[in-house]
């Protein structure tokens, strides 16, 4: 619950210099995810953005601990409810998978078990925690299916019967059994066509709403991330580029790879221009170059970028203070005030100017 | 397409299947150069002349060959009547009654075993993947299936009479022959040991290999991730989502194995001289004996079909996707 | 046809690396070679003719006479060098298996490029005579082809009738593979493209379906062979080979006759089985990494133990 009377919030998930490595099998070395800091609070929708391969989806499966055999996290902490959960046993981080923080994937389709009822599975972690016996599951399997727009005569048929949009909302039905705090969204929407695709993010708004949830929402769709998203990190060759509120990232960009990606999207109202791209590709996380990682598509480099990283700088000076204007009605909770939540806009560029950030 | 549907096609085709077999037995041995009489009295046997017309006439042995003999033989199948072994002076189809119940206590135990082992085994391989027990189990895997059958049951039998010894054959003591079954059972047991152990090796490669890779693939989907994400152990995950999915496989593989399990009988009752329809497929070989020889395949061949037909239709219960082609 | 010939090049330079760097590659390719070396060198590798008696001082035949300096494996029965007789049935084993392979294979592909590229009617009819094909218990059918056609009299040698009913009988698997290969194949956009402008059917198999599932043929000739050396050996074993040509199923079957086990004789009816296991074995590592090669497949694995996800050590608290 947010308590609007006080201004200092405490962050619900304080992610600091977390570093992942994919070691290959003939022993070379990926570096992933390198120095990604950010903060999440409570109700929040954070949209975690980039180009395919950016280090995102490793980023969120890195907070989970769920990352596949060749994934290692070298260095950094999770720091959720004052517990850095990368110091924890497996077995106490067990406790917090889908209690404290669930998941949805690209493909409901995959995620299921194609051989087992719906209800079932979502009933399953709530049984597996022991937060309910069989009865009250049962019910509470109920009141998802019916939160989440499923009819409940469905509920003991199995994935195949369902069509994909519905595949997609039982998911999220199933992610939100235990009442967790925090959702990962990992391209939830990617895979539908796009008026399913507006009805889920529809559901994730009004659900978001209504449960106090915290979501974190990976994407490459800068669209979608403007239409629901109260912050955003754009990630680029595995670091972080630019943090900040949707209002400030979107009206001002510092880093010359967001500015891209604004530019590269198609408007509307203005059909006739010419599709903005960004030239190169995006590098590859063994070979990694010395300074900038997106120096070599970069239009706006300076010397030292080929060869010195650069450090996070506090940008907040550049705001415009416009807001995003928004298709719905939905009230944000971010149409706070950003130093309520000590929300910086963040940029890691030599071009910017402005002090240095230490702790993010 | 529903359940009823692939239900109905699956019986279809094993009915074919059954029709196809028949015919093949029958023109097999009728294209024979000699007296068709052969095929269903076999030569040299004895029996009275009244006998002998009475079986050209239900077998038409002296109508055309299609349609008259055919289906007239193929009557007399339906019925029992299997004509006579040479060999050894009985009805075809009382000899084979007499062995087939020794036959299906050595493989069912051999395969019940090596099921059983290669679940086991082929879970951990594929869960502890390119660990100590995954590489065990391949390796023996792979040499098991290039062993061949009768080797390997020579080379137990040499072992195992020598160095434990276990009986060199026959399933059952000549001295105990009259004996009740009960009583034989510690005799009837010690004889099945090296055979048993043969077969069980034998299979355990593949289900090892099978239940292996179908863990495997099972473990690389999503939904082993989300029951991950759900909070529970590696354990649990396997028990609850990896192995119903990975075992699917293993029906299929029995249902497969059904055949080869036929001819495998047919090896190990030889080399460990196991008086079943494999050693009697053997023997009427040897001695030429068709009427025999003829009646063992018609057995052995339709018991394979129908058994595969009924794990196909067992296979349509246990995967509900199944119900949707 | 230059650049055919360069991307052809090339790409086997590719599989030659992925062949060296495989190690099961390499001693699947090393049991063949020796197996064959053998075989062909086989006269060069014994005084003796595998029909020899050898006899003892007194001229008796010295039957099972353990290994010794006069021959590593020892003699059968009749005091025949066992050794002699191992490597010259090396080459009736080793033959009768690639041709009734090859056959096989040659029955399976045409099968399966058929079945796969026309689809439709063709396909589901040939797929159902594979279907009855796996239903029907092999080896009993096997067998009693082999003897009504013996009794045929014919006057076919022994060794070809094995080698055609082998042939006959056992190229299914293959042509589902095949025909698998071939339909993702002709989904291909150069196969789309050739039928858009108009080639004959012929033409897109030979040029374009053909080249491309070639590799495919040649790993899975080598994995039949392995079978049909296995199920030859069976065979043989249970008396179907020609004694005057003894592959190794045929000196077990006399080891097993002639009572080489109540003897003791292990040299007799060891030797033979391992070597069929030698061969078998090299077949399927090699049949197995060359498959690798044209049909790699990737898989994921989400139940990696956590211990060495997180590679660094806890922070003091």
């Amino acid at each position: 619950m947010i308590d609007r009377s006080t201004n200092s919030i405490e962050p619900l998930l304080r992610v600091r210099h977390l570093s992942t490595d994919f070691v290959g099998a003939d022993g070379t070395v990926a570096h992933a995810v390198e120095d990604v800091s950010f903060d999440m609070y409570p109700s929040q929708t954070l949209g975690l953005v980039g180009e395919s391969g950016c280090g995102k989806t490793t980023t969120m499966m890195s907070l989970m601990r769920l990352l596949p055999a060749a994934g290692r996290i070298t260095s950094g902490q999770v720091i959720f409810d004052g517990i850095d959960l990368l110091s924890i046993t497996d077995r106490q981080m067990r406790h917090y998978r889908w209690r404290e923080m669930a998941m949805i994937f690209q493909s409901a389709m995959n995620a299921l078990n194609p051989v087992r009822k719906i209800s079932d599975q979502i009933a399953e972690a709530i049984l597996l925690h022991g937060l309910m016996d069989h009865e009250r599951a049962d019910r509470r399997v109920e009141e998802l299916l019916d939160l989440v727009g499923i009819a409940k005569a469905r509920k003991d048929q199995y994935p195949h019967q369902y069509s994909g949009g519905m595949r997609q909302r039982a998911m999220i039905a199933m992610a939100l059994a235990c009442k967790p705090r925090l959702l990962f969204a990992d391209e939830p929407t990617t895979a539908l066509d796009v008026m399913i695709q507006a009805q889920i993010l529809e559901l994730l708004k009004t659900i978001q709403h209504e449960l106090d949830l915290a979501v974190i929402l990976v994407t490459h769709d800068l669209g979608v991330v403007a239409e629901i998203c109260d912050t955003v990190v754009v990630m680029y060759g595995g670091k972080v580029a630019e943090y900040g509120t949707i209002d400030v990232v979107y009206n001002s960009p510092q880093h010359p790879y967001t500015q891209r990606l604004l530019e590269a999207f198609p408007d509307l109202n203005h059909p006739g221009d010419q599709l903005a791209s960004i030239p190169g590709y995006p590098p590859r996380l063994s070979e990694l170059p010395p300074g900038c990682r997106f120096e070599p598509r970069c239009h706006a480099k300076i010397e030292a970028c080929a060869t010195i990283v650069p450090k996070l700088i506090d940008v907040s000076s550049k705001d415009t203070g416009r807001a995003v204007r928004r298709l719905d009605e939905t009230p944000s909770l971010l149409s706070f005030q950003p130093s309520a939540f000590n929300m910086r806009h963040i940029a890691a560029c030599h071009l910017c100017r402005g002090p240095e950030v230490i702790d993010p | 397409m529903n359940r009823r549907d692939y239900l109905f096609r699956k019986i279809v085709f094993g009915l074919i299947t059954l029709c196809i077999v028949v015919t093949i037995d029958f023109f097999l041995f009728r294209v024979l150069p000699g007296d068709p009489v052969r095929a269903v009295i076999g030569r040299n046997v004895r029996i009275s002349k009244e006998s002998q017309q009475a079986l050209r006439e239900q077998f038409g042995l002296d109508k055309p060959i299609f349609p008259d003999q055919f289906f007239d033989t193929v009557g007399q199948w339906a019925h029992g009547n299997l004509g006579i072994s040479w060999s050894l002076r009985r009805p075809v189809g009382e000899v084979l009654i007499s062995k087939l119940g020794s036959t299906l206590l050595l493989i069912s135990l051999g395969q019940i075993f090596s099921i059983l082992l290669g679940i086991v085994l082929g879970l951990f391989a594929g869960w502890k993947r390119k660990k100590a027990v995954d590489v065990g189990a391949l390796t023996f895997s792979l040499v098991a299936w290039a062993t061949p059958t009768f080797w390997l049951g020579i080379i137990l039998l040499a072992v195992g009479s020598t160095l434990f010894g276990l009986p060199t054959g026959g399933s059952v003591d000549p001295a105990n022959v009259n004996k009740s079954f009960l009583e034989n059972l510690p005799d009837i047991a010690r004889h099945l040991v090296l055979p048993t152990l043969t077969f069980t090796i034998v299979y355990l490669g593949e289900y090892m290999l099978i239940m292996r890779s179908s863990v495997l693939e099972v473990l690389g989907e999503d939904y082993i991730l989300t029951a991950k994400a759900k909070g529970m152990s590696n354990w649990q995950v396997m028990r609850k989502h990896a192995l119903k999915n990975a075992m699917l496989p293993i029906v299929t593989l029995i249902a497969l194995n059904l055949g080869f399990t036929v001819s495998g009988a047919i090896y190990v009752e030889t080399v460990f001289s196991y008086d079943g329809l494999g050693k009697l497929f053997q023997d009427a070989l040897a001695k030429q004996d068709f009427p025999l020889l003829q009646g063992a395949f018609l057995l052995l061949a339709v018991s394979v079909i129908i058994a595969n037909m009924l794990a196909d239709i067992l296979y349509t219960y246990l995967d509900p996707r199944v119900r949707q082609t | 046809m230059s650049e055919r010939w360069i991307l052809f090049k090339r790409n086997l330079s590719g599989f030659w690396k992925a062949f060296r760097r495989s190690r099961m590659g390499k001693i699947g390719a090393f049991l063949l070679i020796t197996a064959l070396f053998l075989a062909v060198f086989a006269p060069l590798l014994t005084p003796y003719q595998p029909t020899d008696t050898i006899r003892d001082a007194n001229g008796r035949g010295l039957t099972f006479a353990p290994p010794s300096v006069h021959g590593p494996l020892g003699t059968d029965d009749a005091g025949r060098d066992v050794w002699t007789q191992l490597i010259y049935g090396a080459r009736i084993s080793l033959l009768i298996g690639f041709v009734a392979g090859s056959l096989a294979m040659f029955i399976g592909s045409t099968f399966g490029i058929f079945a796969g590229y026309y689809g439709g009617k063709l396909d589901t009819l040939l797929m159902r005579i594979t279907d009855i094909f796996l239903v029907i218990p092999d080896l009993p059918l096997t067998l009693i082809l082999i003897a009504v056609v013996r009794q045929m009299n014919l006057g076919i040698p022994p060794l070809v009738v094995l080698i055609a009913v082998i042939g006959l009988l056992y190229w299914t698997s293959t042509a589902r593979l095949i025909r698998s290969q071939v339909l993702s194949i002709k989904e291909r956009q150069f196969v789309v493209r050739a039928r858009a402008i108009g080639a004959s059917n012929s033409h897109i198999i030979r040029k374009h379906i053909l080249p491309q599932v070639l590799p495919l043929i040649v790993a899975s000739t080598v994995l039949i062979i392995s079978t049909a050396i296995l199920v030859e050996s069976g065979l043989a074993f249970l008396g179907l080979g020609d004694p005057t040509q003894p592959s190794w199923g045929t000196m077990l079957n006399f080891a097993f006759d002639r009572s080489a086990i109540s003897n003791g004789a292990w040299w007799f009816y060891l030797p033979p089985g391992l070597a069929i296991v030698w061969v078998t074995l090299g077949c399927v590592l090699l049949g197995n990494v060359l498959e690798e090669m044209f049909n790699p497949r990737l898989t994921a694995h989400h139940l990696e133990s956590d211990e060495k996800m997180i590679a660094r050590p806890a922070p003091e608290r």
